[in-house]
């Protein structure tokens, strides 16, 4: 089984988040840089189909060369070879125009996307990518079986979830679930040792289109003091929340 | 020219956020001088799709056998009903996140999601969103003819009005690649995403057998329940509660968090809501700089005195 892990290089959770150019650009100084927890799961799961089926797993990223330490990561968890589209994302369609135009050309059996990236939140290139190859496409994806060329898949609704059965191939978007935290997987030495040498092959992008600007950043107002109840008068708490902030 | 918006239904029934994406698409139309169009597939009755007209949907288009969990059918069925729209909004639904993406692929129209006002300007279309997981809000140009959005969950209002909209039954091509097996909603829970009160515990509860007072709370409040991340990994709540970054987004009028210390990957994903209180036997922390009001103090005694206080005033 042929399986893409679509990965996205974001600011560590951690991160404070500020911007340059009066608002206009992320100041990514000082900011270490992770693979989206989502697409986490997702690879992790990539690895286990790969170990009970046999196939090759491929992780794709559009970036430039600056967030190659990240792919390397990716690889020493186990992925067997990554491409890098050498391009700086403008947005949602950008990326996926480009994924596309590489998995028209090698196709996949299966695409796994995390659900959404935790900088822009976006949520949006897995399932621009199914429509681009016209492919089923299950997002909030929390459970994968495959058996042969049929697979049932589990995905979250509101307040609930979904079964659902589709034929290979297909596109997720995954999410805690589709494997356990306990799960994931820690790059060894020799996971690092061997992603050295692992093929990271960097293609241009082809279309260059862009259909959304992103044109500046601001912060949100900063919360006013936090105001204390003794732990004695907790009837004043609802009062407060009551006549005050008229919440309840 | 229209404004289009899904009016998603669950069970036949339409949801708050059904209502709220409504009334966001009739402020919107009223900056674009248009009529709003709502767009069902959820075999809802005509009283139902009715409800619709007192948010501002001044036609309904409505048709059946499409599951919500096949995006493609989904797709071509917005597809195949929005020539005329400049605008087509989604409420903020998993499902709606599953449409919207492929829509806009399908259509080559620009789309955002997590939008939190109404374009502050119309041509193009400009418009605030959430970004880096509520730590930054970012303005957006869309530059497409088509615009496609996804609102962020209760982020705007429900606006009523004395409106009145004609249904008209619509046909759908039923080109389906997926197979629906079944679905489980809990029935009586407030969904997350839309609840207005949400009572959230963390690690500071010791255990799942303590969670009793805070589902007491929550009834009594009418609100929703939900847990830090380390409480559904180890199993204590299910994986549905977890809220923060690499959770659920949430953004309730009132987040009361008993027992959570407010790491950043937390407050990322509660950070929206309007009213945060905090009880913590820990004057240090996190929480106490993000939140309005806080206790210092044993939830094991507070949480039973605040029960005690709201049964007295109810
Ligand atoms: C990549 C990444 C992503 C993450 N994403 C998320 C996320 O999405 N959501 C999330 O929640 N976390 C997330 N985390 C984890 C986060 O960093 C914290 O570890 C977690 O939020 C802590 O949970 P907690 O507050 O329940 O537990 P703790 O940090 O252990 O805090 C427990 C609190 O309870 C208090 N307490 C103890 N006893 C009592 C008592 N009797 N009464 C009242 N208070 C008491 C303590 O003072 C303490 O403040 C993430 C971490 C990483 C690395």
């Amino acid at each position: 089984m042929n399986i893409i892990v679509c990965i996205s290089s974001v600011p560590d959770t951690t991160s404070k988040i500020n911007f340059t150019d009066s608002g206009g650009k992320f100041d990514s100084d000082g900011v270490q840089f992770i693979i989206n927890p989502y697409d986490e799961f997702g690879l992790t799961k990539a690895m286990m189909l790969k170990e009970a089926n046999g196939g090759k797993v491929t992780v794709i990223t559009a970036g430039d060369i600056t967030i190659e330490p990240v792919i390397r990561k990716a690889l020493a968890i186990g992925a067997d070879e990554a491409i890098r589209i050498n391009m700086t994302p403008q947005d949602s369609y950008s990326t996926a125009v480009e994924i596309t135009n590489y998995l028209k050309n090698s196709p996949a059996d299966l695409v796994i996307t995390g659900r959404e990236s935790i900088d822009y939140n976006g949520g949006a290139v897995g399932g621009m990518l199914a429509e681009m190859l016209d492919l089923p496409f299950i997002n909030a994806c929390n459970g994968l079986h495959i058996s042969g060329d049929t697979a049932e898949i589990t995905r979250e609704i509101d307040g609930g979830i979904e079964n659902i059965s589709t034929n290979l191939p297909f596109v997720i978007s995954g999410q805690k679930g589709l494997v356990q935290e306990s799960e994931l997987r820690i790059p060894n030495m020799r996971g690092i040792m061997q992603a050295r040498t692992k093929p990271l092959q960097v293609i241009e992008p082809l279309d260059n289109v862009q259909l959304t600007i992103s044109s500046g950043f601001e912060k949100p107002a900063n919360k006013q003091d936090c105001k204390l109840v003794s732990s004695d008068n907790v009837a004043d708490l609802v009062s407060l929340l009551r006549d005050e902030a008229k919440v309840i | 020219m229209s404004v289009l918006v899904y009016a998603e239904s669950w069970g036949g029934s339409f949801r708050k956020s059904t209502y709220e994406a409504v009334s966001y698409a009739s402020e919107t139309a009223k900056l674009l001088r248009t009529d709003v169009i709502a767009l069902t597939f959820g075999n809802e009755s005509d009283d139902e799709l009715l409800k619709l007209e007192n948010y501002g949907a001044n036609k309904v288009l409505t048709t059946s056998g499409i599951e919500k969990g096949d995006s493609k059918a989904a797709t071509d069925l917005f597809s195949a009903n929005c020539s005329d729209a400049n605008m087509i909004i989604f409420p903020s639904t998993y499902t709606s996140k599953m449409i919207a993406p492929r829509l806009a692929a399908k259509l080559k129209a620009g789309m955002t999601s997590n939008v939190i006002s109404t374009p502050s300007s119309v041509s193009p279309i400009e418009i605030k969103r959430k970004s880096f997981s509520g730590k930054a809000i970012e303005n957006t140009k869309i530059n497409t003819e088509k615009a496609i959005i996804i609102l962020a969950p209760n982020a705007f209002g429900l606006v009523e009005c004395n409106g009145s909209c004609k249904i008209q039954k619509i046909e759908s091509a039923n080109n389906t690649s997926v197979t629906i097996n079944s679905q489980k909603v809990a029935s009586g829970k407030i969904s997350l995403a839309e609840a207005e009160i949400i009572v959230s515990a963390g690690r500071g509860l010791k255990g799942p057998e303590n969670w009793e007072m805070i589902e007491e709370l929550a009834n009594l409040l009418g609100a929703a329940t939900a847990c830090s991340k380390p409480v559904s990994d180890i199993g204590w709540r299910p994986h549905s509660e977890h809220v923060g970054q690499t959770g659920i987004v949430v953004a309730p009028n009132l987040y009361i968090a008993v027992g959570i210390s407010g790491a950043i990957q937390h407050l990322a994903g509660v950070n929206s809501s309007k009213i945060m209180v905090v009880i913590n036997t820990d004057p240090e922390a996190p929480f106490f700089k993000s939140a309005d009001y806080g206790i210092v103090g044993d939830a094991f005694e507070v949480i039973p005195k605040l029960i005690e206080e709201i049964k007295r005033i109810n």
